[in-house]
């Protein structure tokens, strides 16, 4: 009963910080239309800012907040530079570029900021929580981790549906001609869905680099889970993505822990790609996709 | 933009690429022996990759991908020795030009780079290739070839293969003996101990289990947990080994993952003995992946204080002011190689090029590739390593043995004689009673 | 190429010129002949995949692993000879590729490229989970020896470059032919609006996974090709990087279009090591000298993609309309058209309007 609460615990941390990659990747999905492979990348270099922001000011909290904000920063200047020019061509032009951009990323990071690994550290103590005498399995840190994205999402939620601004956001991934009619520049919305979705990638960084140590490919594996939640849950579906990061945390934990020990084998992958299946053969766009609609 | 103005960008693109494979293509790099030789010393143009005044050798190194970081730092650390050799007088003369290359770490890519090295640079031995499945692609190419393939950086038992692979040899001490020698200490210091083992789900865990169990009565084992690199969430097995009551874990992981076992293992409120593959135990990387979290967790200023108490082995110096070897490489890193740590890998690497150094100069004045396999053959001096290599004819094993020590303050202090074993299940682990060499005066092995 | 007797002359004139590179060139070249065959026949058949059938994969790089093991299994245990396990590896993925066209019929998009992300990222690991079997981390080696009627003296690389071309120029022409028939003629159909061909009387499901068995197959004896030419089939060989590298490729060499997989194939073969040599030349210090190349490369990538949104074959196209005037409405160019692949079929209750929708056609 103890190994299934620490199970479970542990699974709903990493679980979070699926969730954080995957919401990003959904925000972009429905302003663009585009599937951001960068994502993993850009959360990574923003990371490194913020290490040496750390080690700098002595610091943690100015580090977690420079972060988010070269997240902002980064994913707008994304946009802007690279993705637009391939606006109205082929939907695959554009994977392509953000492929490109994501070898660029991590080029760049091994050229400024060498390839070894660099420890980051939590924004607060490691050590267990424990009830009575038995440990949890999750730190005060773990809670923070799901905490932080828990929050963020919320915030998003809420600026979505009740600020003007969110309301412009939703018109645009709705109906672009629409939008544009009704006055809203459309392009600087979808900027701005890019900048938020840097911020969020960012913040999964630096949640998650405590656990990877940080070296220029240490979120490419975080950022297949990440994908693949987003895949379940439904590309269009925020929702969805929190859904689906959470169902893959579990599922994997319990994977690793109940099977994975006794098999001797790292079952990880399979048990990911076992899920896929099984919920893409039920709902072949996602866990919450609405209708599907047939263009004719 | 405007279809016009693409057009001439697209024209622009062509021409410029074009441009600039015309000129890689007429600098291609071949080397071109010169046939004179100097009045006074008859040096020749011996082998491929051997000129007058140089020695070519290639390697293939993880530089970038995810098993880059710490190893990537290996070969610009023998670079570094191959220069401070260069300057004070070369091998007879000669200056040894290093070509390592990129491989990633991806075993098809191994095979490109080494047949460029071979087939296009002409390079006169392929040097410390690193990592067991990227080796493999290529070490049948290498000895069809017949280019000698020398002190491959790898712990596997397969090097060690005169009869179908007679070109090749290892270096460090295999994971077998590693883990008999790891294994004796444990079986006799930790007696009716729970033992449990953490090893990484390749050959190098599981030879390093193979010589464990070898030595440790199986009764004693609790939990055999595996790893892989690809998969960083290591809770599970951390919990199997609390849940199985382990009172002293042994290690068979890299510096990253021996790092996560110990943040998880606090997380868990589980405390066991530490016993790390030399692998994985290096104090400065391992201190390096933990100082964010001393503070954090009540330790002390620095990541020391997590990594304290640590049982490992060093088939090496450790890297201690006290040892002249280490006085020695320092002094050269800091005039070649400054910018990277001075850490386990930089030691490795020196160590590797002095070795390569004292096989060339035994190899003679002009050497044939066949002059480089039988200097190897014929055995070399044990250098910096602290027990003696075994090169023979019918063996291509290289380091024997190895002490183990016990992390204090952030080095690693030696506990008890250096040990020498085999690979076989039978083979004893005795001590080893010769004495360990130092460097000459200039640090260079005479000729 | 409309005829078949014309793509038979193209390719006899294509091996001629192969071979009389091989012998020309010196042995490393060889090697990189071969490897440019083996890739070109990967992303042959992602490229008819995804251009001609409109279904993206980023799983071929699992498919090349199951023609790799297959072939290696065979020639190990077996002692079979290289062409018999070739034709057995390629049924094996074939059906491979039946199985995971079936399972991903349903799949659109960014789904389908997500499900098959992770069969690529989690195929490789059952190597891991029978160790015995598939070698583990350390993979199979096998030996391929140039036979005897060659001679002692005869280069190996050039065998494995002449052996990979004609496999590579076999496979190249059984997809022109598979594009020009009436089966290529569906794909496109279903591709440009599945709704009309069903219409049609198109079997939309079955064309779809058809298109994934011949992609498959293609993979599978790329697959088996590399385990010739590298000697060694291994997990670390088939990394989600391979089957990342296939789409770049097949994106960047021209989509759809045959000729366009050569130029992809090129690039990914010639491109990384250039740009090497070019970093070691000026004595850059190491970890920077070697993401040098890593960062030119991705910037070269996102280059050519915005100079040149058809890839190389279409850029080409347009550079020989410069001289050759403009052609109007060009039938026999169509087969080569580079055509955007389907877009997303709109699947929630409100209508996407992204940037990105499937506008005219080039």
């Amino acid at each position: 009963m103890v190994e299934f609460l620490q199970f479970t615990l542990s699974g709903i941390v990493f679980g979070m910080v699926y969730a954080a990659i995957a919401l990003s990747l959904v925000l972009i999905w429905r302003g663009t239309r585009l599937l951001n492979f960068a994502q993993g990348g850009m959360a990574m270099f923003t990371t490194y800012v913020a290490i040496e922001v750390i080690y700098k000011t002595q610091s943690y909290w100015a580090g977690f907040v420079i972060a988010l904000a070269a997240g902002l920063v980064l994913g707008a200047a994304c946009e802007l530079a690279v993705v637009r020019p391939t606006t109205g061509k082929p939907e695959l032009n554009a994977v392509i570029v953000t492929i490109g951009l994501l070898i660029l990323i991590e080029g760049l990071a091994g050229i400024f900021f060498g390839g070894v690994y660099r420890s980051f550290p939590p924004a607060f103590s490691i050590t267990g929580l424990r009830v009575g005498g038995t440990p949890l399995g999750v730190s005060r840190f773990d809670v923070f981790v799901a905490a932080a994205v828990l929050v963020t999402t919320l915030l998003l939620a809420v600026v979505f549906r009740y600020t003007s601004a969110g309301l412009r956001m939703r018109a645009a991934a709705f109906n672009a001609t629409i939008a544009r009619l009704s006055g809203i520049r459309v392009a600087r919305v979808l900027t701005v869905g890019w900048a938020l979705a840097g911020l969020l990638g960012a913040l999964a960084g630096v949640l998650v680099s405590p656990s990877t140590f940080l070296y220029p490919n240490s979120m490419d594996a975080i950022f297949v889970y990440g994908f693949t939640a987003a895949v379940i849950g439904g590309l269009d579906s925020p929702a969805g993505a929190v859904v689906g990061g959470l169902l893959l945390g579990l599922a994997l934990s319990y994977a690793g822990g109940y099977v994975g020990g006794s098999i001797g084998a790292d079952l990880t992958s399979l048990v990911a790609l076992g899920i896929l299946v099984v919920v893409l053969m039920l709902r072949p766009d996602g866990l919450f996709a609405g209708a599907r609609m047939r263009r004719v | 933009m405007k279809r016009s103005q693409r057009l001439r960008w697209q024209v622009a693109a062509i021409a410029t690429v074009a441009a600039l494979g015309v000129a890689a293509c007429s600098s291609s790099s071949s080397s071109t022996t010169t046939s004179t030789t100097s009045s006074t010393a008859p040096l020749t143009a011996s082998a491929p990759g051997i000129t007058p005044t140089t020695i070519t050798i290639g390697s293939h190194q993880p530089l970038t991908g995810p098993a880059a970081p710490g190893y990537s730092e290996i070969a610009p650390a023998s670079n570094a020795y191959f220069q401070y050799v260069n300057a004070n007088g070369g091998i007879y003369g000669r200056k040894i030009i290093y070509k390592y290359l990129n491989d990633a770490y991806d075993p098809t890519t191994t095979a490109s780079v080494v047949r460029q090295l071979v087939l296009q640079d002409n390079v006169y031995a392929i040097f410390n290739g690193l990592g067991t499945p990227t080796h493999l692609a290529v070490v049948s190419f290498l000895n069809s070839e017949k280019v000698p393939d020398v002190f491959v950086a790898s712990g596997c038992d397969c090097w060690d293969n005169p009869t179908t692979y007679p070109e090749t040899f290892g270096f460090q001490l295999d994971y077998i003996r590693e883990g008999k020698i790891l294994g004796q200490y444990v079986a006799q210091n930790f007696k009716g101990k729970k033992i449990a083992y953490f090893y990484q789900d390749d050959e190098f865990g599981m030879d390093g289990v193979k010589g464990l169990n070898y030595e440790i009565p199986a009764s004693q084992v609790v939990a055999q947990e595996s790893y892989v690199t690809t998969n960083v969430n290591i809770a599970p097995q951390v919990a199997a080994l609390r849940a199985s009551g382990a009172q002293v874990v042994v290690a068979f992981s890299i510096p990253a993952f021996t790092a996560l076992l110990k943040l998880y293992s606090l997380k868990l409120g589980f405390n066991p003995q530490l016993v790390v593959s030399d692998v994985g135990e290096d104090p400065i990387t391992l201190s390096g992946l933990l100082e964010a979290f001393a503070k954090q967790s009540g330790a002390t200023v620095n990541g020391n204080a997590l990594i304290n108490g640590i049982i490992s082995d060093g088939y090496l110096p450790a890297l201690s002011t006290s040892d002249p070897w280490y006085n020695l490489f320092v002094k050269i890193h800091n005039q070649y190689d400054a910018k990277e740590p001075l850490d386990g890998n930089f030691f490795y690497g020196m160590a590797a090029a002095y070795t390569f150094v004292e096989a060339m100069f035994k190899a003679g004045r002009n050497p044939t590739r066949a002059d480089l396999v039988s200097a190897i053959n014929g055995g070399l001096p044990q250098g910096p390593f602290v027990a003696p290599l075994a090169y023979s004819p019918t063996d291509h094993d290289g380091a024997t043995g190895a002490y183990i020590g016990i992390i204090q303050n952030g080095v690693l202090v030696q506990k008890g004689p250096v040990e020498i074993t085999d690979t076989t299940a039978t083979g004893a682990v005795t001590p080893y009673t010769g004495s360990e060499q130092t460097p000459s005066a200039n640090g260079i092995p005479s000729s | 190429m409309r005829t078949f007797p014309r793509r038979l002359a193209v390719a006899v004139i294509v091996a001629a010129i192969v071979v009389f590179l091989s012998i020309k060139l010196n042995s490393f070249r060889d090697y990189q002949i071969a490897e440019i065959a083996f890739e070109v026949t990967a992303i042959a058949g992602l490229t008819v995949l995804t251009g001609l059938s409109g279904q993206i994969s980023l799983g071929n790089g699992a498919f090349m692993a199951v023609g790799g093991y297959a072939t290696a299994l065979l020639l190990l245990h077996l002692a079979w000879p290289f062409y018999a396990a070739l034709v057995v590896a390629a049924a094996v993925t074939a059906a491979a590729g039946a199985v995971v066209g079936v399972a991903a019929a349903r799949l659109r998009g960014p789904y389908l490229a997500g499900a098959t992300l992770m069969l690529a990222v989690a195929l490789p690991a059952i190597a891991y989970a029978w160790p015995a079997t598939f070698g583990g981390d350390q993979g199979l080696s096998i030996t391929f020896t140039t036979p005897a009627f060659l001679g002692v003296n005869f280069p190996p690389t050039r065998w494995l470059a002449w052996v990979a071309s004609l496999v590579a120029l076999i496979v190249l022409v059984l997809l022109a032919n598979l594009s020009q028939s009436r089966i290529g003629r569906n794909w496109r159909a279903v591709r440009d609006d599945e709704v009309a061909a069903a219409l049609d009387g198109i079997n939309v499901a079955a064309s779809r996974i058809l298109a994934f068995v011949v992609s498959a197959t293609c993979a599978g004896v790329a697959g088996a090709l590399l385990a010739i030419v590298t000697t060694l089939v291994a997990p670390g060989a088939f990394t989600i990087t391979v089957s990342i590298a296939l789409v770049t490729a097949a994106v960047i060499g021209g989509l759809g279009s045959l000729a366009g997989a050569l130029w992809g194939s090129l690039v990914i073969v010639l491109v990384p090591t250039y740009v090497t040599d070019v970093a070691t030349n000026h004595g850059l210090s190491s970890s920077v000298g070697a993401n040098i190349p890593i960062a030119a490369y991705g910037a070269v990538l996102i280059l050519v993609m915005l100079v040149f949104p058809e890839g190389i074959q279409g850029g080409l196209r347009r550079l020989l309309s410069l001289f050759t005037g403009p052609t109007g409405p060009d039938q026999k160019s169509r087969t080569w058209r580079v055509a955007p692949p389907a877009h997303v079929t709109p699947s929630t209750d409100e209508a996407p309007a992204g940037q990105h929708e499937k506008e005219g056609t080039s």
